[in-house]
């Protein structure tokens, strides 16, 4: 077998592989050390539930999981109850890792062995399950929205994106990156396993950037990066970030959505002056990570750009008709080809037999244009979602939702990246079957603003995200479908 | 309006809860609505009311209910 991030510990034995907030400090060989009692524990090709949070514990896991050929899914530990008792019901895991505090949660699984904060549980009766032998990792798409839809990642996704983001970014072991997103959440995922690749160091804390205890951890741990969604740069300027004293900090990389070009220039401007790098990148889920970058030395030249496809992947740009476009400033739909494009989606147990189904090409749905020197931007998106905070947000979903709750109002949701707006009609034009919200008693806002603390409550997403307006009628076309461009605009 | 009001209006606004949750209770991340995005919400209102502008260390340490009134002090602000 290839040697890989997960596979390969014993490369750097001696060296520190992690270190958390809650003092615990692991080299890579106590890393292989887990790894080695997990497998005697858990049969190869079995299916775990991994409730993540930025600790040792989690992340002992994860890799135990990985070095055994254990599938697991990854989820945050504060996951929706709903949300995971329906991942419950559809995969039924043998084997769960949770921490020891959540003990009460999985009373109808028994104890196996617990270490570093984090329990082994195992199921009373397991279902016997086929895998595909690529299949190595679940991840969730869009778990905001509540959607049990899982990507599946392959062995060689994981490991040729690793490899490729260790690459790019010229990482090494001495590398002392602290986590700023969840390690069930890809793109922080991402951070961990191309760090275990070169031999680094990865500070995990549970605590975020608004934190006291996050930056005392910072430069007590002497973190040398950290990554961040579009809304955690919008954060840390309004913290005064640039006025900060943080000479460790080598590296800061940015995805999970559009940057504005403003603020990524005020940060490329920022880290040239500070002798530190800025790194713009895209990805997705559904391509493990990572599929671009904007080297940092271009950052301030093509501020507003998500770069160049990263080592070993390629990009095209497609026209309405499929053909390749050829000329430069000339809007179409992104494709990728590269070995971190995922095997497809799982919505059951019978998809984990199936294999790869993408074949190395993914569809981004996202539009965008190339200039004369190479370099992508993205301009919008052809599907109908938002990023919130870093969350990808289906907008016919949260429709869907909202349909089935407030059965006397007509809705449609709109509007632009951290602001979903919410339209909808005041008067009783549906049915008047199981009504759940009595209109006659509220007045139309108030029914916008329930509808906001229902999505808000849902996706789990702070209620500042959302807006409602009340509209005379939601706009369509003679075949009932919904004319978003003819909602009026917030704000 | 007086300082204790302005400073509970700031809590109810920013992070869109009742006023009987205001008290020593009240923490950072101790409610779904006070995460960071909430917080950032109740700087800028806090900001706003008072007309200051907090330094970034005392944007990380308000942590609790309690604790920013402490940290207003140092802007002259009496709770």
């Amino acid at each position: 077998m290839e040697t890989s991030f997960y596979n390969g510990l014993e490369r750097y034995r001696a060296q520190t592989a992690v270190v958390d907030d809650t003092g615990v400090t692991l080299t890579y060989e106590d890393l292989e050390n887990y790894a080695k009692k997990i497998g005697e524990l858990l049969p190869q090709r079995s299916l775990a539930f991994c409730y993540c949070e930025n600790t040792a514990g989690s992340l002992c896991s994860y890799i135990g999981c990985l070095y055994n050929s254990v599938v697991v899914l990854l989820l945050n530990r504060s996951i929706d109850k709903e949300l995971n008792q329906e991942l419950m019901n559809r995969y039924k895991p043998s084997f769960i890792f949770a921490p020891v505090e959540d003990r009460d949660i999985y009373s109808d699984y028994s104890d196996m062995y617990t270490e570093h904060g984090y329990m082994l549980l195992e199921r009373g009766n397991k279902t016997s399950i086929c895998l595909h032998d690529e299949l190595a990792l679940l991840l969730t798409t869009s778990g905001s929205t509540g959607s049990p839809k899982l990507v599946k990642q392959s062995f060689s996704n994981i490991q040729s994106n690793a490899q490729a983001i260790a690459e790019y970014l010229e990482l090494d072991g001495e590398e002392r990156p602290i986590t700023t997103l969840p390690m069930n959440y890809t793109y922080g995922l991402s951070i961990i396993n191309s760090h275990l690749q070169v031999g680094a160091t990865i500070c995990m804390t549970t605590k975020g950037i608004l934190q006291k205890e996050f930056w005392d951890f910072f430069r007590q741990q002497q973190a040398t990066s950290f990554g961040g969604v579009p809304y955690t740069y919008e954060m840390l300027k309004k913290l005064r970030f640039f006025g900060m004293k943080l000479p460790s900090l080598r590296t800061m990389t940015q995805a999970g959505g559009k940057l504005t070009p403003k603020l990524h220039k005020e940060f490329a401007q920022y880290a040239k002056e500070q002798g530190k790098r800025f790194v713009v990148m895209y990805g997705q889920t559904e391509a493990t990570a990572r599929m671009a970058y904007l080297p940092y030395e271009k950052s301030l030249d093509k501020y507003g750009s998500m770069g160049i496809a990263i080592p070993g992947g390629k990009f095209e740009l497609i026209d309405v008709d499929g053909k390749i476009i050829t000329a430069s400033d000339t809007v179409g739909e992104l494709v990728y080809y590269g070995p971190n494009v995922t095997l497809g989606y799982a919505e059951g147990l019978e998809d984990l037999k199936i294999g790869d189904e993408r074949k190395g090409k993914l569809i981004t749905g996202d539009m965008a244009k190339r200039d004369e020197d190479g370099y992508y931007y993205i301009v919008g998106r052809k599907k109908r979602f938002l990023k919130i905070f870093g969350n990808r947000v289906n907008l016919d979903e949260c429709e869907r939702m909202l349909h089935t709750e407030f059965v006397q109002n007509e809705c449609a949701c709109g509007g632009v990246d951290d602001k979903l707006c919410i339209y909808y009609t005041g008067s009783s034009m549906r049915g008047q079957s199981s009504i759940s919200h009595d209109f006659d008693t509220e007045k139309g806002e108030e029914i916008g603003k329930k509808m906001e603390q229902f999505l808000s409550h849902k996706t789990g997403l702070h209620p500042s995200a959302f807006v409602s307006m009340q509209v005379e009628e939601i706009p369509k076309n003679d075949a009932g479908k919904i004319l978003y461009k003819e909602l009026p605009a917030i704000g | 309006m007086s300082n204790v009001e302005k400073y509970n209006k700031a809590f109810v606004e920013a992070l869109e809860i009742t006023a009987d949750l205001l008290n020593e209770k009240l923490t950072y991340q101790s409610i779904e609505n006070w995460d960071s995005v909430g917080h950032m919400s109740l700087v800028a209102e806090l900001e706003d009311s008072f007309d200051i502008m907090m330094e970034t260390d005392d944007i990380i340490d308000f942590s609790s209910y309690e604790k920013g009134k402490e940290i207003l002090k140092k802007y002259g602000i009496e709770i």
